[in-house]
């Protein structure tokens, strides 16, 4: 029993198990702060018990906040404003939140303790999503790298959204979410389509390309986002997309397709090679049968074996090639940042207003 | 006489911060404001205090006795780290004020270099209670005087002169650290330990 190994692990177990056992009833006896309550939109009251995020209590009462990392401060997803009762903001939140934000009581709801009452306000859009419990319905494969999953609703059973938004992918067995445009136009409610890219090391990618099968079951919360297509608007629409950013501008075609298509659309999608391009068929048909829509795919690194005819190089190029300066139009962006970087930059030389810009980053 | 010695000695010649460079990270990056000094630095000493005067007896009366001296790093850290925790729950609870002010700062000194040191330097000098909290209370005082003053420093500055540019920010700071370790070391005069 005296060996010199023993003695100092089991002494080392011994501190770890006591300081564990003061910490728990430590907490069991001080972290109690009664009754709080939180109210939302100064109309819906929250009554709960103090101590637990803002984000964990709307979770709980199934308003759902979008959040990717789980309330790890990490993904900056969860911003609400907080009108009283919020304390002072936190370093951890700094970094995701500007100086005017700051100043309108923007805050991280899974960063805020609820000590005391509270008062929050949420836009009118989020408390709109729902929980969905859903079934895979079908998959597959539109690139190398791109899934098309449908996903058909069972409770509830329809969704309501506007094309473009997105909806929120819980990883099966943990409490992580990732966040997908709706492929789908919203007429099509019970069955939404999300397309999936695949990003090596990616936990939600890589789960879909790999684990997940037909008839899974899963939940989804949503939608969400303010990407999505003005319908009061009659300006022409210019559409730029890559890789998944297709999803939310197929979302947007889809339902003008219903509509028969009132205002004027180009659509540029840019890809590395032919094999990066999927409804491509689809597209030039959709343009064949409304003269309003044209379909722009421009390939960067065409391969010598894709006999590829159309436009090449970056996407803006083209874009720079076939928008006339001073269009009286409205733009759609949805691809990697440094592609929507610049295609502002291009569309605001042909004197498109940044108002008039709506874009999703990812 | 011994003790006023010690505690003489850890806040101006022996000052943990400008003669023994710890706890620098913190030194350098919260030092940009008087008020947010201050409550590090009154952080720093609770802490400091609180987490040494529980490590004696669990290094002298647990681990020596049961001849585990070398397992002293993990304890102590562990100690240090619920030590903050408990800290931070105390304050929540009965000092709410107190937890916006310089709450933020508590589990950010779960990683304060300094913490551990003043810990460490407990066992090589190999102190008594009373000794080992005359010091700990000396080092973080001392700790928190270099912060404070630093920063006081760095505000004024902010508003009346023309930092070149190359300076800014670290740079600066670490000049004006290296000042005033030179003007820490005229107290070498007073008190030396050992």
């Amino acid at each position: 029993m005296d060996s010199p190994v023993f003695t100092p692990i089991l002494i080392m177990n011994s501190i770890l198990f006591a300081i564990t056992v003061i910490l728990i009833i430590a907490e069991r006896l001080l972290v109690f702060y009664g009754e709080c309550s939180i109210t939302i939109n100064k109309e819906k009251i929250l009554a709960v018990e103090g101590g637990d995020t803002l984000l964990n209590y709307f979770a709980a009462n199934k308003i759902f906040i979008p959040s990717a990392c789980g309330g790890k401060a990490t993904c900056g997803y969860c911003k609400i404003e907080v009108l009283s009762g919020g304390g002072h903001i936190l370093p951890t939140e700094e970094i995701f939140i500007g100086r005017k934000e700051r100043q309108s009581g923007i805050r991280l709801a899974c960063q805020v303790k609820v000590r005391n009452d509270i008062e929050v306000l949420i836009s009118e859009d989020l408390l709109n999503a729902r929980e969905y419990k859903a079934t895979i319905y079908a998959m597959e494969d539109l690139t190398h790298d791109i899934k098309r999953v449908a996903i058909k609703l069972d409770e509830p059973s329809r969704i309501e959204f506007k094309p473009g938004q997105y909806v929120q992918f819980k990883v099966p067995g943990t409490d992580e979410f990732r966040a997908y445009s709706i492929a789908s136009a919203p007429s099509s409610a019970n069955l939404i389509e999300l397309l999936v890219r695949f990003v090596p090391g990616g936990l939600c990618s890589g789960y879909i390309h790999e684990v997940l099968d037909t008839n899974d079951k899963i939940n989804i919360t949503g939608p969400f986002g303010d990407f999505y297509l003005r319908e009061d608007s009659d300006r022409g629409i210019i559409c730029i997309a890559g890789g998944c950013g297709m999803a939310p501008i197929r979302s947007i075609l889809l339902h003008l397709k219903e509509k028969g298509m009132p205002r004027r659309l180009t659509y540029f999608f840019g890809a590395r090679k032919k094999a990066d391009l999927f409804y491509t068929e689809e597209l030039f048909a959709l343009s064949r049968q409304f003269p309003n829509f044209r379909y722009v795919p421009a390939l960067s690194e065409p391969d010598p074996q894709d006999s590829w005819t159309g436009e090449t190089g970056l996407i803006t190029h083209a874009v720079e090639k076939f928008i006339e300066p001073g269009a009286y139009a409205e733009a759609y962006l949805c691809g990697p940042p440094p592609m929507i970087d610049a295609a502002v930059k291009v569309l605001g030389n042909k004197g498109i207003a940044e108002i008039f810009i709506y874009y999703d980053k990812f | 006489m011994e003790l006023i010695t010690i505690f003489i000695a850890s806040i101006f010649t022996h000052n943990i911060a400008l003669t023994y460079i710890l706890g620098m990270c913190p030194f350098i990056v919260i030092s940009r404001n008087f008020n947010t000094a201050v409550g590090m630095g009154i952080s720093v000493i609770f802490v400091v205090t609180l987490a040494t005067v529980i490590n004696w007896p669990i290094y002298n009366k647990i681990l020596i006795p049961n001849g585990s001296e070398l397992i002293y790093y993990l304890v102590f850290i562990i100690v240090i780290a619920a030590t903050v925790q408990l800290l931070e729950m105390l304050i929540e609870k009965f000092f709410p004020p107190l937890q916006t002010s310089f709450g933020i700062f508590l589990p950010l000194i779960t990683v304060n270099c300094m913490v551990l040191a003043v810990s460490l330097f407990m066992v090589l000098r190999k102190y008594g209670f009373i000794e080992t909290v005359v010091f700990a209370l000396g080092s973080s005082i001392g700790w928190a005087l270099a912060i404070i003053i630093m920063a006081a420093i760095k505000q004024k500055m902010m508003i009346n002169s023309d930092v070149p540019k190359g300076l800014r920010g670290a740079g600066i700071t670490m000049i004006i650290a290296g000042l005033l370790a030179f003007a820490f070391m005229g107290f070498a005069g007073m008190v030396t330990l050992q």
